[in-house]
């Protein structure tokens, strides 16, 4: 499966705010991969993706925050002068939009992972698998 | 099940009503002139004897009454008998000022009680029903009010009081109510605690219908409770000087039955101090009939409301007052214009995106008159995309504007963010110093 499920929350631009949604996931166990925090004023939105994203959105659904699941790629990128332009291109050529996206990189298998949300996910998928491009599976990510 | 406590007052021709309300009139102003030095020097200094009220309509002449006549009178100036008669005081919580003492003889508390079999018949409660009494118990008068209400038609009470939520569902479900009566803001607070313990009102208990008062609510409020719990939600009013929570809608829920034998009301225009026109939004005065310890003489409640004398299609042939838009003392001037708390909730619970609490907030900035309109974002309503949450802070801001005619800042907060209540809910905070 390539596509990946973020776990967004929504959060008041207050300090102590990102420690509690923290917290609730170290309490449940649940391991954050990726996270960017997105901010609007008075309120932002986390975004992260985990090692067990059912585990971590009942944890924090049950622990009273504002959760939603979203679809979004994991890419895998190469680690030269130019990784990046290849992805990006080949969806710009192919008319994909990129909403936002985020990157990390894996201690274990050495790798820089580009998490992407973009506005046609299949046709995301099906463009970047064309050019050749590696997208993680959920249970890469889980794995990792 | 019955139709009617009391056919024969309920039902009776407006003409009868009239000619019975024009006798009480006549018998208490002299009653009060004759019981108290407070009512003597008040006629006196608006030129009045009680022989210049023969009809109904030289109520006109009599002098108004207040909050403040209540409070420079404490703790019983405005009492027509003696202490021996008194049989219970209440005492209001003083959350708009200095509190004020009400009083009653054993008459007063039956004519309470009376009022209120009539209310909850209206509405198809009776012998079998088991009303929980989620109001507060003491001093308040909500509580002992419905408790005795309940217990007149022959319902079985769960006198729960407030507070302790979580036992207040397990008694719900454990002895089967089937009719709560408590704050509006706190049977939503009650949902939602259910929901969490996985209780579902509608489903898992045998809960039918909800009396809600003693702070003011919006008909999209009503619409949210009933679509969300399978219940009937039903306004009741009353003030603790008038006796307390007394009057209800009944099953139509088409406006608040003021019995008339209890009551005489009239809606006047604050400015004038004339009576408004029936339809009219105006001050609710009310003059008791039936009322001994602490009688009420043109006393002005302070809530904004609208008068129909058109009997209803029930076959009470009672006046009605329409759902209290706010009191008095509840509207804030924002950067002076007239805000009533219910006219924000009523454009809030039209979005479905918005959680059941809101608060108001109210600050200045240099010259400036701030208010920031903090609203709970529902899980249902989030997705991922801050421009989602962006617009519909604007489209709350929007609705705002064009209802209350001043532009509100929206502030949107993660559910259990703004404080429940138990009692009445504390919507807005006034940070300015005047």
């Amino acid at each position: 499966m390539e596509v990946i499920k973020q776990i967004s929350v929504f959060a008041e631009n207050k300090p102590g705010r990102m420690a509690r949604v923290a917290r609730t996931l170290a309490d449940a166990g649940v391991n954050i991969r990726a996270l960017t925090i997105a901010e609007a004023g008075d309120f932002g939105v986390i975004r992260m993706v985990v090692d067990d994203t059912e585990r971590g959105y009942k944890a924090l659904h049950d622990g009273g925050f504002t959760v939603s699941e979203t679809d979004v790629l994991a890419v895998e990128l190469k680690d030269v002068p130019g990784g990046l332009y290849e992805i990006a291109n080949t969806l710009g050529m192919n008319n994909v939009n990129v909403d936002y996206a985020y990157a990390f990189v894996t201690a274990k298998f050495k790798r820089a992972m580009l998490i992407l949300r973009v506005d046609d996910i299949q046709r995301a998928t099906e463009v970047l698998n064309e050019a050749g491009v590696r997208l993680a599976t959920r249970e890469e990510i889980q794995q990792i | 099940m019955i139709e009617y406590w009391n056919p024969r007052i309920e039902r009776m021709p407006i003409e009868d009503l009239h000619k019975m309300q024009e006798e009480r009139l006549r018998y208490f102003v002299r009653y009060v002139y004759n019981h108290s030095s407070f009512y003597r020097q008040r006629f006196r200094e608006a030129g009045v004897e009680p022989d210049d009220i023969k009809k109904l309509s030289d109520v006109t002449k009599l002098p108004f009454t207040s909050k403040r006549d209540l409070r420079d009178t404490y703790p019983t100036g405005m009492f027509c008998l003696p202490e021996n008669w008194v049989v219970r005081y209440h005492v209001s919580s003083g959350t708009t000022g200095k509190p004020t003492v009400v009083g009653y003889t054993q008459g007063d508390v039956d004519t309470w009680s009376e009022s209120l079999a009539r209310g909850l018949t209206s509405i198809g409660l009776g012998r079998g029903d088991i009303i929980q009494v989620s109001y507060g118990y003491g001093l308040f008068t909500g509580g002992l009010g419905l408790h005795y209400g309940s217990e007149r038609i022959g319902a079985t009470v769960l006198p729960t009081g407030t507070g302790n939520t979580e036992r207040q569902i397990e008694l719900m479900q454990d002895l089967g109510s089937t009719a709560i009566a408590c704050t509006p803001s706190y049977f939503l607070y009650i949902n939602e605690v259910a929901q969490k313990m996985g209780v579902s009102i509608r489903d898992d208990t045998r809960l039918k219908a909800g009396i809600f008062g003693a702070e003011p609510w919006s008909e999209e409020t009503r619409r949210r409770i009933e679509d969300s719990t399978g219940i009937k939600a039903y306004d009741i009013y009353g003030t603790s000087e008038m006796s307390g929570p007394l009057f209800t809608e009944c099953h139509l829920q088409n406006g608040i039955h003021i019995w008339a034998d209890m009551f005489l009301i009239e809606v006047i225009d604050p400015k004038t101090m004339e009576q408004v026109d029936d339809g009219e939004r105006g001050e609710l005065v009310v003059t008791s009939l039936d009322k001994w310890a602490f009688p009420l003489i043109r006393y002005r409640i302070g809530d904004i409301t609208i008068l129909n004398n058109e009997p209803c299609e029930c076959g009470r042939t009672h006046p009605r007052i329409m759902r209290i838009l706010g009191r008095t003392d509840d509207m804030i001037i924002v950067r002076g214009i007239n805000v009533f708390p219910s006219q924000v909730e009523s454009v809030l619970m039209r979005i479905p995106e918005i959680g059941n609490n809101y608060q108001i907030i109210v600050d200045r900035k240099g010259p400036l008159d701030v208010m920031t309109v903090k609203v709970e974002v529902t899980e249902s309503a989030f997705s991922d995309k801050i421009a989602d949450l962006m617009s519909l802070s604007n489209e709350v801001s929007r609705q705002l504007k064009s209802v209350l005619n001043i532009t509100a800042k929206v502030e949107l907060v993660e559910p259990g963010a703004i404080p429940r209540s138990e009692g009445k809910a504390r919507r807005v905070i006034d940070k300015r110093k005047v």
